[in-house]
């Protein structure tokens, strides 16, 4: 039996068997509610980690522009939560009352168009796929088909992050500008707020999360999966071999799109709020950081990278609040300098050899053998 | 004559007096606190807040890094300063204040984090912090969700009120009304250019002062100009004032921006001696910054200027210098953090009780007379009545005081008319 043929090799499958254990039942177990919402939060990124994993770990693009898909995915869920959160009752104070509080401030009397479809929740849902899967489709058209990559093509995603929250902070009486959108409540009547509702929302977001990585894993394993590969490597031969190259890479960009934008909706649901903070460069950047330190090859080293980079960054903040910043600088520097390949590379070099030969022990009882490589069938 | 130097003579010493005499029961109080004098933890404390025999923990929470942390960081001084002062009289119902202190990062996501690792984890009795009104909106939630206390010390637009917020900053009608009718009187101002940065603010505090300017003034807007936060060309700007030539330029821009605009000015040829300017958005901190000789002759309306010239003021200067060194200056904003930790202190000696609740229900009404603004006491709506002042920059970076108002103006979150 060839192990390539199934779903998961066994490296692949211990990672999804100790992912798995710790987010279902280690996590949930061991932290308080406010932590679980934390790690909540951190896993928003790891939609993100995932999608880059797909676009620039297999498909050799890099995006610097995540955080606008990430953003859109957000501010649709946020535009149904507060639509939700500005009835006519919680608003009798406003002039125009039944319209979002900062509309009002802004002058604004009656709810713009753009915004009456978010009343329906089936709407946002689609909305939240849809709206960042054709942004990005027509982005990935515009680009790919002209051949334009590599560094252009991370440079024209980092002019889109900073046009996209140019417009929301400027349109303020449409997007909340600088602010963001706040106060979200409630969804569908149901409070998001309290600990029990931030409990179920962690282990939907979790159960979301597989539902991800299965496709992500899905795709690396059919052809798709090594056309990409191989056009990471060596693109011309791809285009010559007869595949066009720009519709692979469109649609890699694309899934990382959507992947990013489930991430940011569910943000939105853990922490209550959306702001452009997360649209810009800034956020675009340091969501390629959580996949580097993870490893943009694997899987679940994004997402462990995405995970553990921001736990670094709330208890660093928490002890040193004059200082962290620095620390988090020298923990990135340490791990680019230190471990190319992030974190997975170092489970692959040191503890994955250890794990092979254990296995490899228990069949042979032999300890010296560890000729067993990743990927070699099994006897 | 005579009469004045005597009291000039007199008040410093029947100060010193007073001091010391309020300072007595403090020392007595000191030892016993530990024992029996000060009440018991279960009585002032029945929801589980972070309150011991000894200690009360409060939190504090500013930007520390970040594009926000030049303006925060006076705040987080002041409000150091406060509870160093506090606890040196013997702390808060016998219980030392403790401060953890957490970084907002100019983020204001993380504001609410760590808001709300405050209330949760930490268990804080009260927050003095945020900044920005986005920071305060981001909080705001939380605050109310876990039932905290948060003590807002910056001016900002109104139109919001909660029972766990205290604004010891001004509202706008607070910082704005009073400021337009001396202009108008003083100067005769008939038209107006406003420039402000485009956040929500800038805007509400605009559309406030265009409705005074247009309804109880009688005069004109002749513009009103918004630029994106961060922003450093107003070369179009400056020549449409020069165009229209108004009688008043009312600004409120903010941040780095105003280093642009001030030079920018100077260089078009604008001579603030000539040209009124009135500023809402300018303190002793951004001066640093823009450098007296690109602003002097501008009016700024405000609460509190360094320079003021009252007993409380000429002691909490030399503190707040002593503490944080010779060369900081003290602005509108870092004056009304300081306030937080004080309002806190007598409200809960009010109350009886660390309680929020309590607290909240004992604020309207306390009243603080050692501010360095002079007198101040909170409305029933959770701010602050205070005086609005005018002060003239000088090339020394410091203001003069030109005018204020007689009596304190009441604050007014919602403003009838003004919508």
């Amino acid at each position: 039996m060839v192990i390539n043929s199934r779903f998961f090799n066994r490296s692949e499958l211990i990672g999804f068997i100790v992912l798995a254990a710790v987010l279902f039942v280690i996590l949930p177990l061991s932290l308080d509610v406010f932590r679980l919402n934390l790690v909540a939060k951190y896993l928003t990124y790891a939609f993100v980690a995932l999608g880059l994993v797909l676009c620039w770990g297999y498909g050799g693009i890099l995006s610097l522009g995540q955080g606008v898909f990430f953003g859109l995915g957000g501010y649709c869920m946020a535009m149904f939560l507060k639509l939700e959160a500005s009835s006519v009752e919680n608003t009798k104070i406003q002039s125009t009352p039944g319209i979002p509080d900062f509309m009002d401030w802004n002058q604004i009397t009656s709810l713009p168009l753009f915004w009456q479809p978010f009343h329906s929740l089936t709407f946002t849902i689609l909305a939240i796929i849809l709206v960042p899967g054709i942004f990005a489709l027509i982005i990935g058209t515009a680009m790919f088909k002209r051949r334009v990559g590599g560094t252009y093509f991370a440079i024209i995603t980092q002019a889109v992050a900073a046009i996209l929250t140019i417009l929301i902070v400027g349109q303020q009486g449409y997007t909340g500008g600088i602010n963001g959108m706040t106060d979200l409540r409630t969804l569908k009547g149901w409070d998001i707020r309290p600990d029990h509702a931030k409990v179920i929302l962690y282990f939907v977001e979790v159960v979301l999360l597989f539902a991800c990585i299965g496709i992500a894993q899905f795709i690396r394993l059919t052809k798709l999966g090594r056309i990409l590969v191989a056009m990471r490597e060596q693109e011309d031969r791809v285009r010559f071999s007869g595949y066009s190259v720009a519709n692979f890479k469109i649609f890699a960009f694309c899934m990382a799109a959507v992947f990013a934008a489930i991430g940011g909706a569910m943000f939105a649901l853990n922490v209550g709020f959306m702001s452009p903070s997360f649209v810009g460069i800034v956020p675009s950047i340091e969501m390629v950081i959580y996949t580097a330190v993870g490893g943009r090859m694997s899987i679940f080293g994004a997402i462990w990278g995405a995970i553990l980079v921001n736990f670094a960054k709330t208890s660093l903040s928490e002890s040193f609040p004059q200082l962290w910043l620095f620390g988090l600088g020298a923990l990135f520097i340490a791990v680019v300098l230190a471990f190319p390949n992030g974190l997975s590379g170092l489970w692959a070099d040191y503890v994955q050899p250890r794990i092979d030969r254990l296995f490899a022990s228990r069949k042979k009882s032999d300890w010296k053998d560890n000729s067993v490589a990743d990927g070699a069938p099994a006897e | 004559m005579s009469d004045e130097a005597n009291k000039g003579l007199l008040s410093p010493l029947r100060r010193k007096l007073l001091m010391g005499m309020a300072a007595l029961p403090a020392i007595t109080m000191l030892p016993r606190a530990s024992f029996a004098q000060a009440p018991a933890t279960s009585a002032v404390n029945s929801t589980g807040l972070a309150v011991t025999d000894t200690e009360v923990t409060v939190g504090i929470l500013h930007s520390a890094t970040g594009t926000m942390a030049i303006s925060e960081t006076g705040s987080i001084e002041a409000e150091k300063l406060a509870i160093e002062q506090i606890n040196a009289m013997g702390g808060v119902l016998g219980r030392k204040i403790k401060f953890i202190q957490e970084d907002g990062a100019s983020d204001w996501p993380t504001f609410a984090e760590k808001a709300k690792k405050l209330l949760v984890n930490d268990k804080v009795a009260a927050i003095m912090g945020c900044w920005t009104s986005a920071s305060r909106k981001a909080v705001l939630p939380v605050m109310e969700q876990y039932n905290g206390m948060l003590y807002y010390p910056t001016f900002y637009e109104g139109l919001e009120q909660s029972k766990n917020v205290i604004y010891t900053g001004q509202e706008a009608t607070q910082q704005i009304l009073a400021g337009l009718n001396w202009i108008a009187k003083e100067k005769g101002a008939k038209s107006f250019f406003f420039i402000g940065s485009d956040y929500i603010w800038p805007r509400t505090s605009n559309k406030i002062a265009r409705k005074h300017v247009e309804n109880v003034l009688k005069g004109k807007v002749v513009g009103e100009e918004y630029y994106p936060l961060g922003n450093t060309q107003f070369n179009s700007v400056i020549n449409k004032i020069k165009l229209t030539k108004p009688d008043v330029i009312f600004t409120d821009v903010v941040g780095g921006s105003n280093v642009a605009f001030y030079k920018q000015l100077k260089a078009a040829g604008i001579d603030l001696s000539k040209q009124a300017l009135l500023t809402i958005s300018v303190t002793e901190d951004e001066i640093d910054g823009i450098g007296g000789e690109n602003i002097a002759g501008a009016y700024a309306c405000m609460k509190y200027f360094q320079s003021l010239d009252n007993p409380n003021n000429k002691t909490f200067v030399p503190a707040f210098k002593k503490m944080w060194g010779e060369k900081t200056v003290i602005g509108d904003v870092t004056q009304a953090a300081y306030l937080g930790p004080w309002l806190w202190k007598l409200t809960v000696e009010k109350a009886g009780s660390f309680d929020i609740d309590k607290i909240a229900a004992a604020s309207p009404g306390i009243e603080f007379k050692g501010a360095p603004e002079g007198y101040v006491r909170i409305h029933e709506n959770h701010h602050l009545w205070s005086k609005t002042r005018v002060g003239r920059a000088k090339l020394d970076g410091q203001f003069e005081l030109i005018y204020e108002t007689a009596d304190l103006v009441e604050p007014d979150p919602f403003p009838k008319g003004y919508q």
